[in-house]
């Protein structure tokens, strides 16, 4: 059976508001968090230990962080937020590929 | 205790009577009253029996700190128990049981507790753990579990009801500049001083009138005040409780809507689950008055000392003739004499030894003095008195009533919400909150301000405070200092009794004594968490809102330490219950997840489809004909696609729409095999690998021209596949120009699968010589026409290793399609076939799924080796291989047979060896069928070192979950037409 886990709406309070660059603010809940944004891959080519490194090792920051968040329920943008792992306070937004992040800069 | 309404007091309408039922008994009481102060007016005093000892409890106070009057509200689904009576408004046709009783709260069998009592001293759960010595020592808890469950129905609260809520309840979402929680004397200085300077002001007060302690006051009108507020442009939530504070100053809040209501509109929730985002906080959520641990505190008759005002003045109602006030601070002798004025008598005990106060002369105040014990069972009859310096000798003091303060604790639990430790404050013997860095101001008695003037002053710092946080303007104001009262307040928590045992309560509500206490000092529960869940101290209903302080004051004196040594627990939310209804919001029944349909949904239904859900989707699962069963139907479907053909509904695929110059690029980077060189008009089959080279996913991309593909993804990793793309093309190949569109709403998918599936199509088409081995070769893609007209895509593939082909089509059209398909498909003896046999036919050709391709594979695995190509890089290429992913003993993909082909197995069962049948075994089967062509039943999963290792070696099949083992063997996963000849016929 092809039966995939469907997650529960979140019900709990919402903390998080991120300032999307393209539909403005909007609860966190209508995002997905990504990952590091900070991670810069391999070429396809690549050595393993290149890749390695990429893929599992990671830093545990206590304080800003980038880090990816992709707008699932809106208008789909990957942004790159600069967020507080402390306080959760978003510092910076914006969106990862460059020429988007040209043309939305100022919206 | 006698209760009685007072004329011309309180705040109540006389004009309107409201009936009400307390333990099947009719009462009436007036509009403004709370449950409670309708019970009081009728002289009702047993209001509740307490957790452990089923002790008679009244009315302690005259709010959310309630610790005697819980009761149980409604009948039925709509029962709500361990309702504090003190904060429910009265109703018409109110309906109020008293709980944790029988047959009723003042007649209680339980009773007989309070005098087994020293065999139910804290830990006594623990203790009975450990087995019933002399039988059971340390061997554990049988006959524990015998008296679980007698144990269990005799201690506890009201019974929650079995029924589905019967109620709505709502999420909603608000923003302010300022969020000001309480409407005191403090709170509304801030929130009128913040809406005059022009701020956007949110005031939230748990109770239906505002006022917080002005209420108590004769004089007080809360409606003139609300009508002023509103006009002023203050958004005004009464009914409504800030139950914590979040990050980013968000306060979560419920409102309680039709709580008061006899029969609310069944449109309107009954509450609202408040999300509000301030930019700053005013925290004036006031102060509590706490009580004294002596023998005997919790009669019915006791109760805090402003409550009893709040009562007089807010009510209408002197809760007693012959009262006796004991204090350790100046808070209560307005109290007093408004209770005389009233018409009772007062005796004022004072514990401290001289004070600076204007006695008043008609008032006895004896100082220098404690409550010692209170005499009575039901009702208060007396009260032993002795002077601090001298506990021998007691004398006895006949009074109806007993009013308590031992000093105030200011709310600090939403700033503890922010991780903020409260400090103790010595002077005024409470904790006070502590350094808050975030734009939350804390005022007014909350702070421990206890005099009205400064108490409005510091609303105004408070609200200068939110003005220079919010950038209107820079000032600085420095707060009234803490404190205020004239004489400094007495050290009083406990009045202890050392000749005889004493029930001296610290917390009421789950019936913790003073000796508890100590108990857990001897037996070294002395951490303040630990003395929390040994003795259960501020757990209940009421969280420790009045007890708490007295607790760990007790343990500092064990100790010998100061109260902030000994340290406090943490307060967490919620402040007060918030009912799960509320927290889940719309999000039940129906609403608790979306429901997917396919296009054809309808029409699966019109012909016989029985569905099932898949993630989100409901698809068909089969069509059964009259009395078949389950299996029966998917046999027979099963069998006529391999002798003629079948159609099925796989709309639920993924679809992407892959655009622009780049497209080639991104497919051939993200498939395994090689895309780079596809023709236009073909189609490949293809498998997707995530960055550490396990298996994704697997589907196929169609070339439609020169820069366009067409991707199907699974049913189940569509979502994730799509954002995936989007991933790759927006952060890490922003060079590629392309672009992808999920189309899967868009177009509406049906499988055309057997021996006669040509012929069908060809019927359908509306060149009826167009679906030629030819013109469509296998993976051959055609964009042609049905004969009514409607464009349509045909792909030459198959799931089921039949000659098949799938049709997409948009999904308006799909319903047509579907007609024209079938109809055709009849004259064939075709059948439509649902989402078991679909499984049963790809198992028996050994094509993997979402159940195969779980995440924990890779590409060798799943036996698709073949698959990953060496002359090209693409995702997950450099990690496919790496260490452990290369063991030549790795689980790979196999069929397997029961050895006596009668038996069945089912997906899950664990294989092993025969001779060590344990653990995790040696693989797993992730799918079964019965095949109607084998004639037995087969499965297909993973066994490690593949069917190389395990060729004609009987293994076991053991199930555990369902008890079974069996005898299997390990063949090829492709069961049925191995070479393909059917596929390419």
């Amino acid at each position: 059976m092809n039966g995939a886990l469907v997650p529960i709406q979140n019900c709990t309070v919402d903390m998080i508001r991120i300032k999307c660059p393209y539909c403005g603010e909007r609860d966190h809940s209508e995002f997905t968090y990504g990952g590091d944004a900070s991670i810069k891959y391999p070429a396809l080519d690549a050595s393993e230990s290149e890749w390695t490194k990429a893929i599992f090792f990671r830093e545990n920051i206590r304080g800003m962080q980038k880090e990816t968040w992709h707008h699932t329920n809106g208008c789909r943008l990957w942004l790159e937020v600069e967020r507080s792992t402390i306080t959760h306070e978003i510092k910076s937004v914006k969106a990862c590929h460059p020429q988007i992040e040209k043309i939305t800069k100022h919206k | 205790m006698t209760s009685v309404r007072k004329e011309k007091y309180g705040k109540i309408n006389r004009d309107k009577v409201l009936g009400f039922t307390w333990d099947n008994k009719e009462y009436f009481g007036y509009e403004g009253d709370s449950l409670a102060s309708a019970l009081l007016a009728n002289n009702i005093k047993i209001v509740g029996r307490s957790f452990k000892y089923h002790r008679p409890r009244g009315v302690m106070s005259c709010g959310v700190e309630e610790s005697g009057a819980l009761v149980t509200i409604g009948s039925g689904s709509k029962a709500d128990p361990n309702v504090r009576a003190t904060t429910q408004e009265l109703y018409s046709g109110l309906i109020a049981k008293g709980q944790n009783a029988f047959p009723n709260v003042n007649y209680d069998f339980g009773g007989i507790n309070n005098y087994l009592s020293r065999f139910f001293a804290a830990g006594f759960y623990y203790k009975t753990f450990m087995g019933l010595p002399p039988f059971e020592w340390g061997k554990g808890t049988g006959i524990w579990m015998i008296f679980e469950k007698i144990i269990r129905k005799a201690a506890g609260m009201g019974k929650a009801s079995r029924e589905p809520d019967p109620d709505n309840y709502e999420h909603a979402n608000d923003f302010c500049d300022l969020l000001v929680v309480g409407s005191g004397p403090a709170g509304i200085a801030a929130a009128q001083e913040a809406v005059n300077k022009k701020l956007d002001v949110i005031l939230i007060e748990q109770d239906s009138l505002l006022g917080g302690n002005n209420l108590s006051e004769a004089e007080f009108d809360a409606s003139l005040l609300q009508n002023q507020l509103e006009s002023s442009g203050i958004r005004v939530m009464s009914r409504t409780t800030a139950f914590g504070v979040y990050d980013n100053t968000v306060v979560g809040a419920l409102e309680r809507v039709t709580d008061h209501i006899p029969n609310p509109n069944s449109k309107l929730p009954r509450q609202r689950f408040w999300t509000i985002r301030a930019k700053h906080i005013i925290l004036a959520s006031g102060a509590l008055e706490r009580h004294v641990a002596f023998n005997n505190n919790d009669i019915p008759g006791v109760m805090t000392v402003n409550a009893s005002r709040h009562y007089l003045n807010r009510y209408g109602i002197l809760t007693g003739n012959n009262i006796v006030i004991t204090t350790n601070n100046d808070s209560v002798y307005q109290t007093a004499l408004e209770l005389q004025e009233a018409g009772s008598k007062v005796t004022i005990l004072d514990s401290r030894k001289n004070i600076n106060l204007d006695l008043p002369k008609e008032i006895d105040v004896h100082l220098n003095t404690l409550p010692f014990s209170i005499n009575g069972r039901k009702k208060i009859e007396g009260l032993d008195v002795c002077k601090a310096t001298d506990k021998n000798n007691k004398n006895t003091i006949i009074c109806d009533q007993v009013l308590i303060s031992g000093g105030w604790s200011p709310i600090v639990n939403l700033v503890s919400h922010r991780g903020i430790k409260p400090i103790w404050n010595q002077e005024n013997l409470c904790f006070v909150p502590g350094d808050i860095k975030e734009n939350i101001t804390v005022v007014g008695s909350a702070k421990g301000i206890w005099n009205k003037n400064d108490c409005v002053k510091s609303g105004l710092v408070g609200a200068n405070e939110a003005m220079n946080t919010l950038g209107i303007h820079k000032k600085e104001i420095s707060f009234p200092s803490v404190g205020g009262w004239l004489n400094p307040i007495d050290t009083l928590f406990e009045v202890k009794s050392n000749k005889f045992p004493s029930k001296s309560f610290v917390d009421f509500q789950h019936d913790v004594t003073a000796e508890d206490v100590r108990l857990a000092h001897r037996e070294g529960f002395i951490s303040v968490e630990h003395l929390k869940r040994y003795t259960t101290l501020g757990m209940a209903n009421d969280q420790g809102k009045m007890g708490n302080i007295i607790g760990l004051s007790l343990m500092a004196e064990q100790l010998d330490k100061t109260i902030p040594e000994v340290g406090t627990t943490v307060f967490r939310p919620p402040y007060t219950p918030v009912p799960i209804g509320a927290l889940t919001g719309r999000n039940v029944g129906k609403h608790f997840r979306p429901l997917r349909v396919t296009p054809m949904h309808q029409w699966n239904i019109d012909h016989g489809a029985k569905m099932i859900e898949v993630g989100l989707y409901q698809r068909p699962w089969y069509y059964p004909k009259k009395n078949e069963t389950l299996s029966d139907s998917y046999i027979r479907e099963t069998t006529i696609v391999r002798k003629t053909v079948g159609i099925c509904d796989v709309t639920s695929l993924g679809k992407i729409a892959i655009q622009g110059p780049d497209a080639t690029e991104l497919v051939n980077r993200i498939y395994t095999n090689p895309f780079a060189k596809l023709p236009i008009g073909k189609a490949r089959y293809g498998i997707m690998l995530r960055d550490d080279g396990m298996v994704m996913d697997d589907g196929t991309s169609w070339r439609l021209g020169e820069n366009e593909y067409f991707m199907t993804t699974s049913t189940a990793a569509a979502a994730k596949v799509m954002s995936w793309l989007e991933e790759l093309l927006q952060t890490r190949w922003t060079d590629l120009k392309v672009n992808v569109t999920s189309v899967s709403e868009q177009w509406a998918g049906t499988s055309i699968a057997g021996p006669k599936s040509r012929d069908v199509l060809n019927e359908c088409v509306l060149d009826s010589n167009e679906i030629s081995n030819q013109n469509l070769p296998f993976m051959g893609v055609l964009q042609t026409k049905l004969k009514d007209g409607t464009p349509c895509r045909v792909v030459r593939i198959s799931f089921s290793g039949e000659l098949a082909y799938e049709m997409y089509i948009e999904s308006d059209y799909a319903h047509g399609m579907m007609d024209i398909l079938w109809e055709s498909a009849k004259k064939y003896d075709g059948c439509l076939y649902g989402l078991e046999a679909l499984g049963a036919l790809r198992v028996e050709k050994g094509h993997v799924t979402a159940a195969e391709l779980d995440g924990r594979v890779t590409i060798d695995d799943a036996g698709l080796g073949k698959m990953a190509s060496t002359k090209k890089s693409y995702i997950g290429s450099a990690m496919r291989k790496r260490g452990v992913l290369n063991a030549d003993d790795r689980e790979m993909l196999v069929g397997f047979f029961p050895i006596n082909e009668k038996e069945t197995f089912n997906a899950g069962t664990i294989v092993c060896e025969k001779n060590n049948i344990q653990g995790q075994g040696i693989g797993r089967i992730t799918s079964v069928t019965h095949s109607p062509e084998l004639g037995h039943w087969i499965g297909i999963g993973y066994v490690n070192g593949g069917l190389d290792s395990w060729k004609d070696v009987t293994l076991v099949g053991a199930d555990p979950v369902r008890n079974k083992q069996m005898e299997i063997k390990v063949v090829s996963p492709h069961m049925i037409d191995p070479e393909g000849k059917r596929m390419y016929a």
